[in-house]
């Protein structure tokens, strides 16, 4: 029965091997040699990222791995997260260990405070020089020791033009009755906190544990409105046309809009948040030369211009700002015009205990409304064991009886 | 054969990767981040017993629902020739070997605005309702992931019921209601508790149809522990805590519906 | 009354078997649509077969099952005849932690786990890493259970007479069990190994917590496909799932003819 069991298995994954046919579009990378050192000694790197934001389709564009395992003879092992807080638990879990991972500004900053993030050496990284100066130095990263900027981005709110009456101007909109049902909300903290921040004009870096909870009361008016909190799961719900507004990122509502013209994207007047997303080595890396070749390979120009043409973000590096078709060049969601970035705001690493304090209010924020005293559960622990226990009694007593 | 000797390795693993594993969790719950004993962890459990009665209800009801479906379905199977008892049962077995995650995701698509219900729906002027990401959708897709395992233990009973048992009731005047409450509801009623349980437990803990078809703002006890290990709100030792809570719930409920049983060999699996 | 259930029986099956069909029946779809059958295409399955993620974590998948079913099966089998020769106090002990894995929540087993693995790894030093061999090691955990209870009703069923016999007779301990007691109990082995299999192919919630950037599962790469924009190789997936899932199925049961009831009615993937 094992043998067969085995056999069983096997055909369908033999078939699977005939019927693969791996396709091919050389990239043309600025030093070739460069890429060979590792060749034939077996390596492979673990890279983490976030989900949908590397150019994966062989057939329209290229297949960024594929081809770095193809020039390098490095394996990449690709894996993906959904929200900066879900990498930084999968990283200080300990569970996993990573190469290359791809965290926003803040939490790059909070990284590096816990001391969790390896040094880069640029000597690796040739193609470093291409990062727009603008990107260089950031708060977050005022050296440049830790991280390569990948892209940046803003937040605005995606909608549907048919399934909305009015202009889309403010933040007031997700709060809005009338779309009872039809609003998606980010799923995690800091993105949701900082809509509700923006609205109530407070900062988004806020270490005021009053204004925190301000913003969660906001957070939870609005979730009767709500029909589901999302990360990537938008890009369907958005497409087909089962919500009618979302926040999300501008990158991504292109990549949306291109799908369904029906949609917009608008960045409210109140501010938004500005994000730069970089490439980073966490500690513990067993593979450091071999992520900064895949770094390096990252920032190649003709790869960088496929991804960002793929994901739809905005470019911090130079050379494939220059490969980008000018209606991309041009596009005011991706690079917007300077009176919105001038009130825009980036998010700061903020100390353990507001963050701590922010994680908390997320979940009463996502938890059902109900209230219950907090000592239902040690009731109801106490109430299973006197059960227990009386039937325990009633059913020696019983047996005494019977003996009898 | 009257050596106890096999076992060894078998009680060697079973030492680091159940209980020792148990025991950190405990040890988890009980301290802070940075290794001092706390019981914070425990006392903040009780901030959440929304959550966990949110849970309780929705798996509660979840399994009422799954017992009215398969209560009839696995007595028609359990009266039916031996052979076609086997196929029937198989058809209901068959949906199980898919990968659940699959299923739910095919519900998903199912009860969407623009799923094929509404559209359905829509051919005759009526909707569109809204089903995806409300309770009702978290219960549905319990029932239907779980409702197998309600109809086998049930089945497994019903069909050690004597047909004759039941004529002889019958002969004995007793009528449709008096047959079914005073003979076929007492001799099933193993099956019932052992349904429930089974049903109940994975019902209470999952995270992942709570989060695929209930839209993520009302949470279960499931999401609350991955929120604090994996998610959003990295905490593992409030994670723990909610871990040590739940197991010590189940484990009592288990334990009381063990005491009603007394083979309790025969209904664990 | 007669038509009533079996109409019953019908809607019920219908209820079951009506999400599968449906997505079976857009992984044709030209379009990417979810409920808009614009023509039909083979095209998905091109791109699934093409997708090296979900060919890698077929891949990992199988490995895993195989791997943690064959250990599985050789400690639960031994652990099942010592156990059967323990008297009845320690037995009941034994026992009593054996069920935990199957009736804790698998959230609980899951974490525990993971809490494990990071505890034998920072704090004792094994260089213990997330991927194959955590998961494996996880997967034997749960898995050795099921074959402990299937295996230890056959042993108490078994006339112990004839392995004593067979040890008067010259028989070395090792022989007797090899000619003897094994032919005896090997329905009840190989319930347990099939049941092993299914679990360990199916599970999710356990790996979730147990996996590393070098091995995730085919569950848990369906988990992040469901995540993110999804694609209708997802529906091409589950058709090949369905199909591959009732061919095993078909040829079990005209092979196994015979025996293959009691079986089928214990092979129960889990979740």
């Amino acid at each position: 029965m094992r043998k067969r069991l085995f056999l069983l298995a096997a055909v369908p994954l033999m078939l699977l091997q005939v019927l693969t046919v791996p396709a091919f579009a050389e990239v043309e990378v600025e030093d070739y040699d460069y890429y060979q050192r590792f060749r034939g000694q077996g390596i492979s790197i673990n890279v983490h990222n976030w989900g949908e934001y590397i150019s994966n389709d062989a057939e329209e564009s290229i297949d960024v791995n594929a081809e770095f395992e193809e020039l390098t003879g490095i394996k990449v092992n690709y894996t993906t997260f959904a929200s900066n807080e879900e990498l930084y638990a999968r990283l200080k879990s300990g569970g996993a260990s990573y190469d290359v991972i791809i965290p926003s500004d803040y939490m790059i900053a909070r990284f590096i405070r816990e001391d969790m993030l390896e040094e880069l050496n640029l000597d690796n990284i040739p193609n470093a020089k291409f990062t727009n100066p603008e990107f260089m130095g950031m708060e977050y990263d005022p050296d440049d020791k830790y991280s390569i900027p990948y892209t940046w981005g803003t937040v605005g709110i995606i909608y549907n033009t048919t399934m909305v009456d009015n202009d889309i101007t403010s933040w007031d909109s997700l709060w809005d009755a009338r779309y009872l049902g039809d609003i998606l909300m980010f799923s995690n903290p800091r993105d949701a906190f900082g809509i509700a921040q923006k609205r109530l004009g407070y900062s988004l870096n806020t270490h005021d544990l009053e204004e925190l909870r301000d913003a969660a009361d906001e957070l939870k008016a609005q979730k009767s409105l709500v029909q589901a909190y999302v990360m990537d799961e938008i890009f369907d719900k958005m497409e087909g046309g089962e919500a009618a507004l979302a926040p999300y990122y501008a990158g991504d509502a292109i990549t949306m809009m291109d799908e369904n013209p029906d949609l917009a994207f608008v960045v409210p007047q109140e501010g938004t948040n500005k994000f730069v997303d970089s490439i980073c080595i966490p500690k513990g890396s067993k593979q450091k030369e071999a992520a900064e070749m895949y770094i390096n390979f990252l920032c190649e120009p003709e790869v960088a211009a496929a991804n960002i043409e793929y994901i739809g973000y905005s470019t911090p590096n130079l050379a494939a700002y220059e490969l980008l078709d000018e209606e991309t060049q041009n596009n005011p969601v991706i690079y917007p015009p300077a009176e919105i970035m001038a009130k825009a705001e980036f998010f700061y690493d903020l100390p353990p205990e507001v963050s701590a304090e922010m994680d908390a209010l997320w979940v009463e924020v996502i938890s059902a409304e109900v209230g219950y005293s907090k000592w239902t559960i040690p009731i109801l622990i106490l109430g299973c064991i006197v059960l227990s226990i009386g039937i325990n009694v009633v059913r020696s007593v019983k047996k005494k009886r019977d003996i009898y | 054969m009257k050596s106890k000797a096999p076992s060894a390795p078998y009680l060697l693993w079973m030492a680091i990767f159940t209980i020792v594993p148990l025991g950190l969790v405990v040890y988890f719950a009980l301290t802070t981040a940075d290794g001092t004993f706390t019981i914070d962890n425990i006392s903040r459990v009780g901030e959440y017993s929304g959550v966990l009665m949110h849970s309780i209800w929705l798996a509660a009801i979840a399994t009422f629902i799954c017992l009215v479906i398969a209560y009839p379905l696995a007595f028609y199977i359990s009266r039916k020739p031996e052979n076609k008892q086997r196929t029937l049962l198989m058809l209901c077995i068959i949906p199980m070997w898919m990968n659940f995650l699959l299923r739910t995701y095919a519900w998903m698509t199912l009860l969407e605005k623009n799923g094929l219900i509404n559209r359905f729906f829509a051919l005759f002027g009526m909707g569109p309702f809204n089903m995806i990401n409300t309770k009702g959708a978290v219960v549905l897709g319990m029932v239907y992931n779980y409702l197998p395992f309600m109809i086998l233990p049930l089945y497994s009973i019903m069909v050690k019921i004597d047909g004759r048992v039941i004529e002889a009731a019958q002969d004995l005047g007793a009528n449709t209601y008096g047959v079914f409450s005073k003979v076929v509801l007492p001799l099933s009623m193993p099956g019932i508790r052992s349904g429930i349980t089974m049903v109940f437990v994975p019902a209470i803990s999952t995270f992942i149809i709570s989060r695929m078809l209930g839209g993520g703002g009302n949470i279960m006890i499931g999401d609350l522990i991955d929120l604090q290990f994996l998610g959003n709100a990295y905490n593992p030792n409030l994670g723990a805590a909610i871990s040590l809570v739940l197991m010590v719930l189940i484990l009592l409920c288990m334990s009381i519906t063990n005491q009603f049983d007394e083979e309790m060999e025969g209904m664990m699996i | 009354m007669k038509r009533l259930s079996k109409v019953y029986f019908w809607l019920v099956m219908a209820f079951l078997y009506m999400p599968i069909f449906v997505l079976i029946f857009f992984s044709f779809n030209e379009s990417k649509s979810r409920s808009n059958f614009t023509g039909f295409t083979f095209d998905w399955y091109r791109k699934l077969f093409s997708n090296r993620v979900i060919l890698d974590s077929l891949k990992t998948t199988l490995i895993i099952a195989a791997v943690s079913t064959i250990i599985a099966v050789i400690i639960g089998t031994a652990a099942a005849i010592g156990i059967n020769a323990m008297n009845k106090w320690l037995r009941g002990v034994v026992m009593n932690v054996t069920y935990l894995p199957v009736i804790n929540p698998e959230i609980v087993t899951g974490v525990s786990l993971m809490l494990l693995f990071v505890f034998l790894r920072d704090k004792i030093g094994i260089p213990i890493d997330f991927g194959y061999p955590t998961l494996i090691l996880a997967h034997i955990t749960f898995n050795v259970p099921y074959v402990i209870l299937n295996v230890l009703p056959k042993l108490r069923q078994m006339d112990r007479f004839v392995y004593e016999a067979a040890l008067d007779l010259g028989c070395t301990p090792f022989r007797a069990f090899w000619k003897v007691t094994l032919p005896e109990i090997m329905p009840g082995v190989m319930s347990g190994l099939l049941m092993s299999f299914t679990y360990s192919l199916d599970d999710f919630i356990i790996s979730y917590f147990n996996a590393g950037p070098t091995a995730q599962t085919l569950p848990i790469t369906i988990y992040s496909m469901t995540r993110r924009k999804v694609s209708p190789e997802i529906n091409a997936l589950s058709t090949i799932i369905f199909a591959v899932v009732i061919l095993v199925l078909v040829i079990y049961n005209i092979v196994d003819s015979s025996k293959g009831k009691k079986v089928i009615g214990k092979v129960v993937p889990r979740l």
